[in-house]
This record gives C-alpha cells, structure tokens and sequence, in this order.
C-alpha cells in the first residue's frame, strides 16, 4: 500500500503514531505529482518549497507533541478560484493567469489553523463556468480513470486530483454542480454543503447567491472531516451562517433504518442513460436492504431550475466579473491608447468564449426592458423550487437522484454546443437553486468502465443526514476502494 | 422574445466586451439557442410568487463601526498592470 | 416669454463614521493614496462587503430629521457601470427599497416659508478618486475615499430658483450638521449636489426635458451653475433649439457648464438585489429610539434663541444655521450673558476672520468661553470696543485668553482721570487750529480731537472720559 492510497483518517493516524513523517508524506505526494500530473493535468500550481516547508513546521509541532488539529501534516489541495495569499490564484483565467492574491480565504485561514499542508493550486473550468474542466484557459484535466475524457467540472482539477492521488483531500467550489458532478466522473466523494455553511470570503465569485465551497474527498469519513475543518459563521461573510457547526464525524453512524428517502421520478426519466439508472437502482436496493423506506415522489418544478440557474448565475456573472477591467489587477491589453481601449480589448482578451456568454447572457436578462421577464421571473421560479424541496423534506429525510445523465464524455465531444452542456446539470443544479447540501458518493461502473455518482441531497444544515446515508451506504458497498490504475 | 443583433450589440457594449463581424454571429447563434431555452420560464405561473432576495432569509447582519487596520499598499498595488506614486495608473480620462 | 424653473436635487452627503460602509478601513479625509484600503473597497476577486451598523443609523436619523417615513425592510442593490474610480464595476446603492421616503423640509427665502419635498433618502458607497498625473498625461486613482458611506437625498421638483436651491442645500447641511452624521465640509467634498433642471412657459403643468449637473461642491457653485443652465435653457428654447437629456459638469473657474461625452451605455445600470449582503428590517422600537433622542433641530433652537435670548430673527437665523456656530455661542453664553453683543461678534468679526484664514469653526484656537470673556471685559469698562478688536484678532493668532492678552500688551482701558486729562492737554496743544474750529461752532473739531487723543493713547483712553474732558477744557 502507498502512502498516497491513504485518506485523511488513516494518514492523520500514522502520523500521530509518528510512523510517517509529514515531510515524508509532502514527498511522497510532491514525487507522485511529477510522475502523474503529467498525465492527468490537475495542477495550475504546484508549491513544493512552500508545502515541504510547511511540513517541516508540523513535524516539529508533533515531535514537540503539541495538540494538532484533525489536518495536520495532511497534504491538501486547492481550486484555483480560492485566494491564497502569495500563491498565485488564476480561476485558470488569461484574465488572472499571474494574479497573487494580497490575502487568504477564510478557508484557507481555517485550513492552515488545523495545520493542513498547501500542496498547490488546481485546474477549473475559467471562472467555475464549465461543466468539463475543457474551458480552462491553460490546458485540459484528464479523467484519472481514462485519459481520453473529462474529469468534469468546474472542479475538475479537484476531483481529477484525489482520483489519481495527487492530494489526500481538496476544495472545490459549486454553483450549479461543479464539486458533485466531476466527483461523480472521478470516482470520489463531493459534498456541497448548505447555502451559507461555508464562508465564501476569498473564493472568486462566479454566482454569489449560488457559489459554495466544499471537500472533494476519498471517502465519506474524509468528506466530515473536511467539512468539519472549513465550516462556520465568518464575520467577513454576510450570507455565511449563524448556525451550529456540529461535529460531523459523529454523523458516520452505519445505520440507515427507518430512513426516508424520495427518489424524484425527474431524474430517473427520459436522458438519464440506461448505466445510470442501473446504478442508481441497485444503491437504492442497498438502502432498502438496509432497512431505509425508499419512495418515488416528484419534483415538477425543479425542471425549470435549470433556465432559471442560467438567468441567475449569469445576471450575477455579468456583475461580479465587471471589476476585471485591466485596471488594478489582471490582465491588460498591450493595444490600448484610451481607457476604453483598456476597458473592451482587455476584457475581450483575457476572458474566453464561454465566460463571454455567461456575461452576455447576464447582461441581458439585467438590462432595461428584460429584468422583469427574466430575472425576476427567474428568482420567482426560484422561490418556488425552494418551497418545493420544502414540501419534500416534510416527507422524506434524504432525496436520491443521478449526479449526471451520464457517465465523463470524451474529450472535446460536446465543446460546441452550449445549451446540450448546460443541460448536463439538470440533476445538480435544483440543490444550488434551493441552497440545500447534497452529496455526490460513487455508486457503481457504466459499461464503459467510468464511475457514476449518486447524489444524496438534505434539508437546510442538515450535512449530518446526508453524511450518515452515505456513509452508511459505503460501509455496505465497495466502491470507494475502487482505484484508477494510473 | 429573441435576440436581436443590434440587442447583442448593445448589451456587448454594457458589458464592455467588443467582437468582430464573424465572432457577432458566432455570438447571436449561441445566444439565441440560450435564449430560446430560458424562454422556458414562460410556461410557469408565477403570479401570486415572491421574489427571493435572500436565500437563508436572514437580516441585519451587520458590523460594528470600529476601524481594522488596512493593507500593506504595496500588497494592494502589486498586481497593476500599470502603477505610479502608489495609484494605478491609466490613461487620460475624457468626459 | 415667461419661464419657470423646475429644480430637483440630489444632495450625496458622506456619513460620519469612523470606518467605510462595507469594511473596517477608515473614512478620515487625506492620507497617503490608497493606504485606507483593503481587499473589500479596492474590489479584490473573492473580496466581500459587510455593513456598517452606523450607517443604518445615521441614515434613518437623517429620515426621521427630514420628515421622512422610514422603511421596516430595506435592500441594497448593484448599480452596474465601468469607471475607474469604481473599483467593483458596480456600486451598492439602493434602488427599490431606500431606507426613508416621502419627507420634507422647511426653507425659507425672502421671508417666504416653503417645505421642499423629498422624495428618498438612501445609503450607498463613494466612489475613489482620480488624480492627473503631472508628468505624462494619465490618471492616477487612489481609492481612500472609494467605499465611505454616502447617503443621497433626492428631493421633489418643489425648487424653482438658485436662491431656493441654496437655501435647501444650507438647510439640509445644517440638518445633518445638527444630527451630527455628516461633517458637511463641503470643499473636501463630503458634500456634493447634482442638480435637475428644466424649464416650462409659465403655466404649463407638463415639465419639460432636464439636464443633471453633477457634482457641485459649494454653495457658490451651485448658485452659478443653476443661473448659467437657466439661461442657456431659455436661450435654447427662444432660438428654438432642443434641449437634451444630458449629464453636465460645470467649470467654476470658467463659469461654465457643458455636456459630457455621453456614452451610448450611460444609463443602463442594471440594478439588482445585492446578493451579498442581508436585507435590513428595522423595528419600531428602534426607529422610535432613534426618534425619540434625536438632538435639537435648527428650527428650534432659532426660536428658543429669539423668545428666550430676545436675539432678533436675523441673526437667529444666522448663528443656527450651524451647528457649530450655535454651539459656539451657547459656550459663550455660558460664561456672558450679553448674547447680542456675542451674537454681534459672531457675525462680524468671527466670521470674517474665519473667510480670511479659511479656518473651520472647531479649529479656532481659542474655546467658546474666551470670547464671552472678551464681551465681558467691554462690558464692564477694562477695554473699548476698538481695543476689543485687536484682542480679538490676537486671540485668532495665538489662542491666547483675551485677559492675557490685555495685560500682557498693557491694553487695559486708561479711565484714569489724572492720565486722561494730561493726554487732552497734550493734544490741545498740539492742535490750536481745532480749538479755533470748535470756537466757531465746528462740532467736528471735537471728534478730530478725541480721535487724536486716542492714537496718542494708542487706542487705550476711555472714549467717553476723552468726550467729556475736552468738552470741559473746550468751554472753559
């Protein structure tokens, strides 16, 4: 067994018992990333120097015994849309390609308060938008499980990152199912929390109402462990929530009797692929056999979540991205006389083509004459998926669905056709709609050998529900010891 | 309700991004394919629904008045493109 | 043709907090470019606005003083434009839902009492600043100022003058200088106007097309800038031109307003809810708190100055319309009871030496006391009014207390009789002309004397002693 094999649990362990070293596990993981990033491409930036030095620094503090945090000496990796203070922070933008953040995260804060250690910076689809990690400005992230697809996005380079084993753990960020959806492609547990559980100060804003970070993990324990780390009220974050953090390993209970669980008969329709449904109907057969009620129901709005993410994400899109004008950071044009030339030529060179639509796109549903027809509309059928999942959970404790239609697509096979991509989110984006938490766990193979995700979705602050059924169901079941061969 | 090209025009221009004639149709397609598909809104009664403003619908959160420190100027400035005397530095402004 | 001018004005006042609006940088004027700033108000990716609790306050304070309703639910939204003082590319304002709406104020021009309407007042972020470079050409932008709180109060199209509209903007800073939520110094900027204005044929009911000046910074300018649109207005109008819906500056060292390039996305600013920030309810408990410890008004203390201190309306009016002011002269009070003459030496010399050395009323050197210890030293015969002067303007130099300086100059008043008489004498000798005048019935010559005999006294022999002595020598 390789030390990079190991999670987050089982490596914290080893240390303590200081059978490993954090140096020696920082190497192990800086080693395999030479051999390996090559291949799968998850790494924006990789800080070697920093992360050893770090290590060095907590292999003291546990040789001195002092008490350390449940993160100690645990090689973790980071989104590249999450700001690191001295390490550059690209959203793998043009726009931000040597962007050095004056400041941490409050996640960051958090991460590096329980001793973790910063291996580096990952690959996203440009600012979140992307569904394939293919809308990177730099270059494309693999599927550790088959080179020739995509590892998903936005979080691809995260999830694509714990998939191969070039982290233990890392931090993803979802606004539409950008940590469930390429977990799900990558074989590895995503967990979304609630709306406001997380602080987002720091994380570079796509879709602020939207936008949360999250773990990207090896397995269900690791997953509360992280959540754990990176949770709570943040006074720097107004939406961040005044609401108990509780601790979330003491959710892993293996018991799912007499849980209820609604299977929305949506999602398990027409353009969700035969391997899918499969596999999800043989997790659900797992859960009854485990003594959990498994039931359809329905959820008929949460067909329109999908339009009206589009207006929302893209109104807030259009706003958040206007402060990249080549002015006091980023990139600027070198073909400029006036400041209008800097404002157009910057913007229109340093953001791609998907990001231009999202921005146009926004524009418009804002602009005179349309904020009543779209964005109002949108934050209407908003409030209206909201109650929906209201209504839901007054029945069920625990709502099961697919995290994608399908199984990672081949590289570059669906690139050109925006709308076909955006309707790839159809299962994921309701939970970001609603701000519920939801968790991606794998379930299972389709037949061309990539993994699938299920998707487990709570009420409100309720991370511990979902954590426990996942847990539950990993217990019973073995595909999280399931490795890509790489 | 579509797109126009004069509307792509206009809202290119709020959102201060320029395209050429071949990128402006490339644009209008892929714009009017999205359109068309947040048109689905249309087929959903909203009439007696509130807007949301606020996702977990908590209010008045609120700092106190009391000062913090502020940055390091030159961890504010270090990423300019262009910076003189401690500003960020651009052309000439015309109104 | 007769024409009326139709004015509405929207008066941005920044807040008197110790920390911006959105993060905990401070608001204090000057300091070296961008060195009051952070993360939030230099817009960094991933930076998030929290708001000042103050500002709230502050501004629902300004409603219930203004007459105003004040909201129970409030939402701030994103006001979408690109401009460099802008650092976010939008600003928080608020659109749909201000804090106060529908108040009024009471102006007063030519004797003529007349409430001006305000339609809303609502909170939102400054903008930082653009400096020309010396050297090359470009602009420079500090953001110290970019995120101060601001709050914008629009008024109704109620004014119909440049006398109204200054009167209206005075009151408003008096108001907000009594409730102590604005400095209101208006050369640092911290109070500005944007004037509305359009003009009609007398009795028409349909307005016609406005223009907004922006950014006027003194009363001198507001008055030239509303004169100079009126006219351009009308002269439009006779040589039938149109009048444009456009954005103005004015030029107060040329006099001039003109049009600003107008850009074809000007106005589209796409406003929505801030979906970083919490919608704000407030309670009647404390909207009613908030009422019921407001400070005293300027209207009020004006009428307790002129029923209780028997101060003419005049100069009431004057001494209140600052807060400073009056409460310089309730300082002086405390230690005087002679308000007219306090009230007198406000208005003239005070005043006039404040213009000269362009000082603000709470860095005069001296405190409040002093001067109604100088009313006090005239009062009671130890200086004349001309000695009083000079003191005065000592004081303005050192800060010195006017019985320092008396002693310390030797300026107390001669009202020795022996001393006065020997003065008298002395300049009746040197004078035989003036007693020949005075002999053949030239009342002058006595004045010409008495003012001789006190630059021989250097200002300090009892005018009054003088009068009578020369009198007394003259007819002997």
């Amino acid at each position: 067994m390789n030390l990079f094999d190991l999670t987050i649990h089982e490596l914290r362990e080893k240390l303590e018992k200081r059978e490993i070293t954090s140096v020696q596990l920082t190497k192990c993981y800086l080693d395999r990333i030479k051999e390996v990033d090559e291949k799968t491409k998850a790494y924006v930036t990789v800080c070697g120097e920093y992360a050893l030095n770090r290590a060095k620094e907590i292999d003291e503090k546990y040789a001195k015994g002092e008490k350390l945090g449940p993160l100690a000496g645990i090689p973790i990796a980071i989104k590249d849309n999450i700001c690191t203070k001295g390490i550059k922070t690209t959203c793998s933008s043009k726009m931000l390609e040597n962007f050095i953040p004056p400041y941490n995260a409050t996640v960051i804060e958090k991460l590096n308060a329980e001793d973790a250690i910063i291996l580096g910076k990952l690959n996203m689809d440009e600012f979140a938008m992307g569904a394939s990690n293919e809308r990177s400005a730099f270059f494309k992230t693999k599927n550790p499980w088959n080179l020739n697809k995509v590892p998903g996005g936005s979080s691809g380079g995260s999830a694509s990152c714990v998939g191969a084993n070039l982290a233990t753990a890392t931090l993803g960020s979802d606004t539409g199912g950008s940590i469930r959806q390429p977990a799900s492609f990558c074989g590895v547990v995503g967990l979304k929390p609630t709306y406001g559980r997380v602080s987002r100060y720091g994380l570079v804003a796509f879709a602020s109402s939207l936008d949360q970070i999250g773990p990207l993990t090896k397995d269900v324990t690791d997953s509360a462990i992280m959540l754990n780390a990176i949770s709570g009220k943040d006074n720097m974050d107004t939406t961040s929530a005044n609401v108990e953090v509780k601790d979330y390993t003491k959710a892993l209970i293996n018991d799912v009797k007499g849980l209820k669980i609604g299977v929305p008969k949506e999602y398990m329709g027409e353009g969700i692929s035969e391997d899918v449904k499969d596999a999800i109907n043989k997790a659900i057969e797992v859960y009854k056999s485990l003594g959990a009620t498994v039931e359809e129901c329905s959820i008929p709005v949460t067909k329109y979540a999908l339009p009206a993410y589009y207006i929302i994400s893209g109104a807030e899109a259009s706003s958040n991205l206007g402060r990249f004008d080549g002015i006091r950071y980023g990139y600027r044009t070198k073909n400029y006389s006036t400041l209008s030339d800097i404002y157009r030529n910057s913007r229109s060179e340093g953001f791609g083509e998907e990001v231009k639509r999202r921005i146009l796109t926004g524009t418009y549903v804002l602009s005179s004459g349309y904020y009543d027809a779209y964005y109002k509309k949108a934050q209407k059928v908003r409030t209206k998926v909201i109650n929906e999942y209201k209504e839901m959970f007054e029945k069920y404790d625990v709502i099961l669905t697919p995290v994608s239609p399908t199984t990672a697509y081949d590289l570059n096979s669906k690139v050109n056709n925006p709308v076909e991509m955006y309707l790839a989110d159809i299962c994921t984006v309701s939970v970001n709609i609603a701000g519920v938490p939801a968790i991606s766990v794998p379930c299972g193979f389709g037949k061309d050998n990539m993994p699938i995700g299920m998707q487990l979705i709570g009420k409100h602050f309720d991370e511990e529900t979902i954590l426990r059924a996942a847990y539950t169901y990993e217990q019973n079941t073995n595909w999280h010891t399931m490795k890509a061969d790489i | 309700m579509n797109i126009t090209k004069e509307q792509l025009k206009h809202i290119a221009n709020l959102s201060n991004l320029s395209f050429n004639d071949e990128e402006l149709e490339k644009y209008l397609v892929d714009m009017t394919g999205i359109v068309d598909f947040v048109n689905q809104l249309n087929e959903i009664n909203t009439d007696d629904v509130e807007i949301t403003t606020s996702i977990l619908g908590e209010y008045n959160i609120f700092r106190e008045d009391e000062i913090k420190e502020s940055f390091d100027r030159e961890l504010l400035i270090q990423n300019a493109p262009d910076s003189q005397d401690g500003m960020f530095k651009i052309p000439r402004v015309i109104e | 043709m007769d024409y009326e001018v139709v004015i509405g004005l929207e008066v941005h006042a920044e807040l008197a907090t110790k920390t911006k609006i959105y993060c905990g940088c401070s608001t204090e004027f000057g300091g070296d470019p961008n060195t009051h700033c952070c993360p939030v108000c230099t817009g960094m990716p991933g930076a998030l606005p929290v708001l000042n609790k103050k500002v709230v306050e502050y501004a629902v304070k300004a409603g219930l003083a203004m007459n105003c309703e004040i909201a129970r639910d409030s939402k701030q939204d994103r006001k979408n434009y690109f401009y460099p003082d802008l650092p976010k590319a939008y600003q928080i304002s608020q659109f749909d839902m201000p804090l106060c709406e529908n108040g009024h104020v009471e102006i007063e021009v030519d004797g003529q009492k007349k409430n001006i309407g305000i339609t809303r007042i609502h909170i939102e972020e400054d903008a930082g600043k653009l400096n020309h470079d010396q050297y090359g050409g470009g602009a420079l932008v500090d953001l110290n100022r970019a995120c101060v709180p601001l709050i914008e109060i629009v008024s109704e199209p109620d004014i119909r003058s440049a006398e109204e509209a200054k009167a209206y903007v005075e009151k408003l800073k008096s108001i907000l200088e009594y409730l102590e939520v604005s400095d209101c110094k208006m050369q640092e900027g911290s109070l500005r106007a944007d004037v509305n204005l359009s003009i009609r044929k007398k009795g028409e009911t349909k307005f016609g097309t406005r223009t907004e000046t922006k950014n006027l910074n003194s009363f001198r300018s507001i008055v030239r800038a509303i004169e100079f649109e009126i006219e351009r207005q009308i002269e439009a109008v006779e040589n039938g031109e149109e009048i444009y819906q456009e954005t103005r500056r004015w030029d107060d060292d040329r006099g001039i307003g003109y049009a600003m390039r107008t850009k074809e996305n000007a106005d589209d600013y796409r406003y929505f809810p801030e979906p970083d920030l919490s919608l704000i309810k407030l309670s009647e408990d404390y909207i009613n708190n908030l009422k019921d410890n407001l400070p005293e008004m300027p209207d009020s203390r004006k009428a307790r100055y002129v029923s209780e201190l028997g101060l003419p309306e005049y100069d009431a009016t004057i001494i209140t319309a600052s807060k400073k002011m009056a409460d310089f002269f309730e300082g002086a009070l405390t230690v005087c009871s002679n308000a007219k003459s306090i009230s007198n030496w406000l208005m003239g010399d005070f005043t006039r030496l404040l213009g000269e050395k362009e000082m603000e009323i709470e860095n005069v050197p001296f405190s409040a006391q002093d001067l109604g210890e100088l009313v006090n030293l005239i009062d009671s015969g130890k200086i004349s009014s001309a000695i009083a002067k000079k003191v005065f303007e000592e004081m303005f130099e050192s800060g010195k207390q006017p019985k320092v300086i008396v002693e310390e100059k030797g300026l107390v008043q001669i009202s020795d009789e022996g001393a006065i008489k020997e003065i008298v004498l002395k300049v009746l000798e040197n004078n035989p002309q003036s007693i020949a005048d005075f002999k053949a019935g030239k009342d002058k010559a006595l004045g010409f004397l008495v003012g001789q005999a006190m630059k021989e006294s250097r200002g300090k022999a009892n005018p009054q002693m003088l009068n009578k002595m020369f009198l007394e020598e003259l007819n002997k």
